[in-house]
């Protein structure tokens, strides 16, 4: 019998509706690697009891005949979305501890499905970070290695570095994941598995610690496409109760997965060719623009002009959001309170927030009250929200001449644990393909291409129309195929 | 012009006038969250998770809210904005859950209107003013802080949090405490007829940033100041009259003003600094990424102004054009209940003047007297209706219609069936009427003599005299025709 837990969430789905295993073996079998892999920490918390309990379910409504569409499937889940009677950290020290009453639009309806939990997921603190190196509760391993021969503890990517690291571990088939710069896409990428950032509005953020709002989108993460869409499913769809959220139906992108490109034109922008870039990353670039042609599509140079801006816009736009969101951790009513002997309100804010805070959370914080600050705002966060509009107009062009566009996911592979923490600025340049589709929001997704030199994944990026993630499947679901990318990490945890 | 001046050493100044009126929507809901508003309720008992903000909670436009803002809008004649937006407000306060207050600092709902104030001679008002608004917007409330819960520490108390206000910003048009306080009042007249707000000033649901400033008549503005949460109309005129004899005095004695804000002590009638402007907050206004721009569309718009009642201005052009007298008409219509119940008298037939004569003097009176207001009014419209209607044929004079009204507020008996039971029917009987006027005339012949000698002011005291010898009931033009025929 296959070890369970190489199974696919589209495998396990299927494989327990026929009767194959019980959804409490499924769940065992992942708790069991949960436990086993603490030294990678990709979970903050471990919730075994909610895996067994929703698959004792499971395995009920199979022999009842009333199945859900993921029953008898475990997940992992990001520890931003907040989970009823679960600790919801962000990764944070403001909010350890913190056990929400309510529960996430995303995770609910996930839970609906009939998925269960196997734990809340490592993150960078508040979702700001591109290494999984800024959490509170210590950085996630990736269980990849360089084939040097060294031992080097590589980055998962950021900021959904325990998703990411858990799937490729197979510690769970699929994770939920957000996304506001790259956060789904860039981890995907560094482990060799699939995510997909929907369009912007498609999964409620109700229930998700806020980052920058403009930007934050849920979506899933997962072994490959067919599960992405799955997962997506039953994540996405209208909720009143955020006033961004898209009131369209949720299309059956799973039955619609098709990767016959005929007809389809490819957009290649050639501003993503970066000077400097590592050979291997516009090679595995090429290889894939030679993929898509396999797959029947046209392929067909564009422009984005303003690229360049992106990342300096997105560096204004999202620390501004968050400096304003993140204000509500003051120690008054929930989280962190740190309250010095004698001191007053405005000192219990400085402590709790400098001791809450990581320092990562802090320069943006500050960069956004500065940015929104008297004399400022004009030059920046105004000047900024003008070229977000351009940088939105330049897909729109673009999307006359292409039904999707092809681009890398990240501009290296994984790197070393410590070797970008120094320099903010290399650490945010990981961004620099995720962050146009983010700023325009933009369905976009990562799926794996190859192998660099090192023996690492490589992952290239699909970027859609407004709504049309179907389209993006439809090519990432071409690339999967060719690419045939089955490379795992060798277990040393 | 109001030629209200403070009278200084170095001569008259004319006071400078602009209110900011934050006005609490009437609604079952929080402005961004399903919480109800309820007021007086137990501490943090009218809270959601959006009003605490919680990790991960958004908040999502209450339709009514905007709604009501938009009908507010209207009744001043201002343009209503179909595009506007929300803006996040910065800064720290543990009465402030989000950290940030949602409102709408770059494009508000509501753009320029205006109301009038009506002229007031006694006020100094010499005739009707044009007071111009600059805006409406929407926001938020923020919580309370209780400091008397504890010895060293302060408590929350959440249940305003969140609750929508309107912010009605005026020009600086008003140049005394009187015509400030008349912009208060028709103001809150204005918002209770059209129900976006109760008005009530003493629950806070009505309270005004006051701007002051003085100059030389002529000259440019002078720096103002601003007084925060003032929460009556006398407080506000109190305001105005103490801070711009104080801003006279310190400009006169070689200081000057600074722009600032200042807090109202009510029980010492003064006010004191906050803070100045070089400590004000950097608010770091930007517009709210939670929320997308608010857009109106024209059935929603065709829906408002529809639901829009008569306004007060109308309703008293209406009297005014029936007859009724000006002050009648500013006292029926200062209040929507006492208006509303007049409106329903008027549909019963009755005369507008008269009608408007009880309203005012017995009906005001007995109310008064009572300690009740229209909504709980002993009698009805269609009561009062049948009482002046028995004046109005004759059946009763209006002396007799006092006593009946009486006996109405006692018993809640009928007017008629008071008048049958009673036997208060009026007579114009001219037998029983001239053998009575032949009796006082008898009995007071000196009376007669003075009268026969010029002294007509005694004609008053025949009528009196006869009036009660027929115990009220006799009509009254009968009685004076009687008399003059007998007085010949």
């Amino acid at each position: 019998m296959t070890e369970l837990t190489n199974l696919k969430v589209a495998e396990i789905r299927d494989g327990h509706r026929a009767g194959d295993f019980s959804a409490v073996e499924v769940a065992e079998a992942f708790n069991a690697n949960v436990a086993g892999a603490k030294a990678l920490n990709a979970f903050i918390v471990e919730t075994p009891e909610h895996a067994i309990a929703a698959a004792k379910t499971a395995d009920a409504d199979r022999a009842a005949g009333t199945l859900k569409p993921l029953s008898g499937v475990p997940i992992g889940m990001k520890d931003l979305f907040a989970t009823n009677g679960v600790q919801t950290t962000a990764a944070s020290h403001m909010l350890e501890g913190f056990v929400p009453r309510y529960e996430s639009t995303v995770s609910a309806k996930l839970w609906d499905a009939g998925c269960g939990m196997l734990g809340k997921l490592n993150l960078d603190q508040f979702a700001m970070g591109s290494s999984n190196e800024t959490s509170y509760f210590g950085n996630v391993i990736s269980p990849w290695k360089r084939n040097d021969g060294g031992n080097a503890a590589l980055a998962p990517g950021g900021s959904s570095g325990g998703s990411s690291s858990a799937i490729a571990a197979r510690l769970c088939p699929a994770a939920t994941g957000t996304d506001t710069g790259g956060s789904i896409r860039q981890p995907a990428a560094f482990v060799g598995i699939s995510g997909i950032k929907p369009t912007y509005g498609r999964c409620s953020r109700w229930g998700i610690v806020a980052f920058a709002s403009s930007l934050d989108q849920a979506g899933p993460m997962a072994r490959d496409v067919k599960d992405c869409a799955i997962m997506l499913e039953n994540m996405a769809g209208f909720d009143p109760k955020d006033a961004t959220s898209l009131n369209m139906a949720v299309p059956n992108w799973e039955a619609a997965l098709s990767s016959d490109l005929k007809g389809k034109k490819v957009g290649i922008p050639r501003e993503y060719r970066l000077e400097g870039i590592d050979p291997e990353i516009d090679a595995m670039w090429d290889a894939g623009i030679a993929m898509l042609k396999d797959a029947g599509a046209e392929v067909v140079e564009i422009s984005l002009p303003h690229t360049k801006y992106a990342l300096p816009t997105y560096y204004i736009i999202a620390p501004a959001e968050a400096s304003s969101n993140l204000a509500r951790y003051d120690g008054v009513r929930y989280g962190l309170r740190d309250l010095p002997q004698g001191a007053g309100l405005q000192d219990m804010y400085a402590a709790t927030r400098a001791d809450g805070f990581g320092p990562e959370v802090k320069r943006r914080i500050m960069i956004g009250t500065y940015v929104l600050s008297a004399g400022f705002y004009d030059a920046y966060y105004t000047q900024a929200q003008k070229v977000r509009t351009l940088i939105a107009r330049d897909f729109e062009q673009a999307f006359a001449s292409c039904d999707v566009i092809l681009a890398p996911t990240a501009p290296s592979a994984a790197f070393g644990l410590g070797e970008k923490t120094a320099d903010p600025l290399s650490m945010y340049l990981n961004d620099v393909f995720a962050v146009p589709a983010s700023l325009a929001g933009l369905p976009a997704m990562s799926v794996p291409a190859a192998l660099n030199r090192e023996g690492l994944p490589l992952g290239l990026q699909i970027i859609g129309k407004a709504f049309d993630e179907q389209g993006v499947l439809n090519a990432g679901l071409a690339i999967e195929e060719r690419a045939g990318f089955n490379a795992r990490a060798d277990k040393w945890w | 012009m109001s030629d209200y001046r403070i009278k200084g050493e170095t001569g008259e100044w004319e006071v400078v006038i602009g209110l900011e009126v934050h006005a609490q929507v009437t609604s079952n809901a929080k402005l961004f969250s399903g919480a109800a508003t309820a007021f007086g309720a137990e501490p943090n008992t009218q809270v959601s998770l959006v009003d605490a903000a919680m990790p991960g909670m958004l908040p999502v436009p209450n339709r009514e809210c905007i709604r009501q803002a938009v009908r507010t809008g209207m009744a001043i004649e201002a343009e209503i904005n179909k595009w506007s937006r929300f803006d996040r407000k910065n800064y720290f306060y543990a009465d402030l859950p989000q950290g940030y207050q949602i409102s709408q600092l770059y494009h508000p709902l509501v753009g320029e209107g205006s109301l009038t104030i009506e002229e007031d001679e006694k006020a100094g008002i010499p005739e009707p003013k044009r007071i111009g608004i600059e805006r409406i917007h929407v926001e938020q409330d923020a919580g309370k802080l209780m400091h008397d819960q504890h010895p060293t520490m302060s408590y929350v108390d959440l249940n305003r949090s969140g609750v929508a206000l309107m912010e009605i910003v005026s020009r600086p048009d008003m140049r005394s405490p009187a015509e400030a306080g008349a912009y208060v009042r028709k103001l809150r007249s204005i918002l209770r007829y059209v129900g976006s707000c109760d008005g009530n000033m003493e629950e806070g649901s009505m309270r005004a940033d006051v701007n002051v400033s003085v100059r030389k008549p002529g000259d440019e503005f002078g720096t103002r100041t601003e007084t925060k949460n003032v929460n009556s109309v006398r407080f506000v005129m109190a305001v105005i009259e103490g801070e711009a004899k104080r801003q006279v005095e310190l400009i006169e004695s070689g200081g000057t003003v600074v722009q600032e804000t200042r807090l109202y002590d009510p029980d010492r009638n003064e006010t004191r600094s906050m803070r100045s402007k070089e400590d004000a907050h950097d608010y770091r206004y930007f517009p709210d990424p939670d929320l997308l721009p608010l857009e109106l569309d024209d059935a929603f718009l065709a829906e408002c102004r529809e639901s829009l009642p008569e306004l007060p201005d109308a309703k008293r052009a209406r009297y005014l054009a029936a007859g009724i007298s000006a002050y009648n008409a500013d006292v029926l219509t200062a209040e929507v209940e006492s208006a509303l119940w007049f409106d329903t008298l008027l549909e019963t037939g009755a005369k507008p003047a008269a009608a408007a004569n009880w309203v005012s003097s017995e009906l005001f009176g007995a109310l008064n007297r009572l300690g009740k207001g229209f909504e709980d009014c002993p009698v009805t419209p269609a009561q009062a209706g049948e009482l002046l209607g028995l004046v109005a044929d004759g059946t009763i004079s209006g002396t007799i219609a006092k006593t009946v009204f009486e006996k109405m507020l006692e018993s809640g008996d009928a007017a008629g069936v008071i008048v049958e039971r009673d036997g208060l029917k009026q007579t114009s009987d001219t037998g029983a009427i001239e053998a009575e006027i032949a009796k006082i005339l008898t009995a007071n012949a000196d009376k007669v003599e003075q009268y026969k000698g010029g002294k007509e002011a005694l004609f008053g005291f025949f009528v009196g005299q006869t009036m009660k010898a027929m115990q009220g009931k006799a009509n009254p033009q009968v009685v004076n025709e009687l008399l003059k025929k007998a007085l010949g």
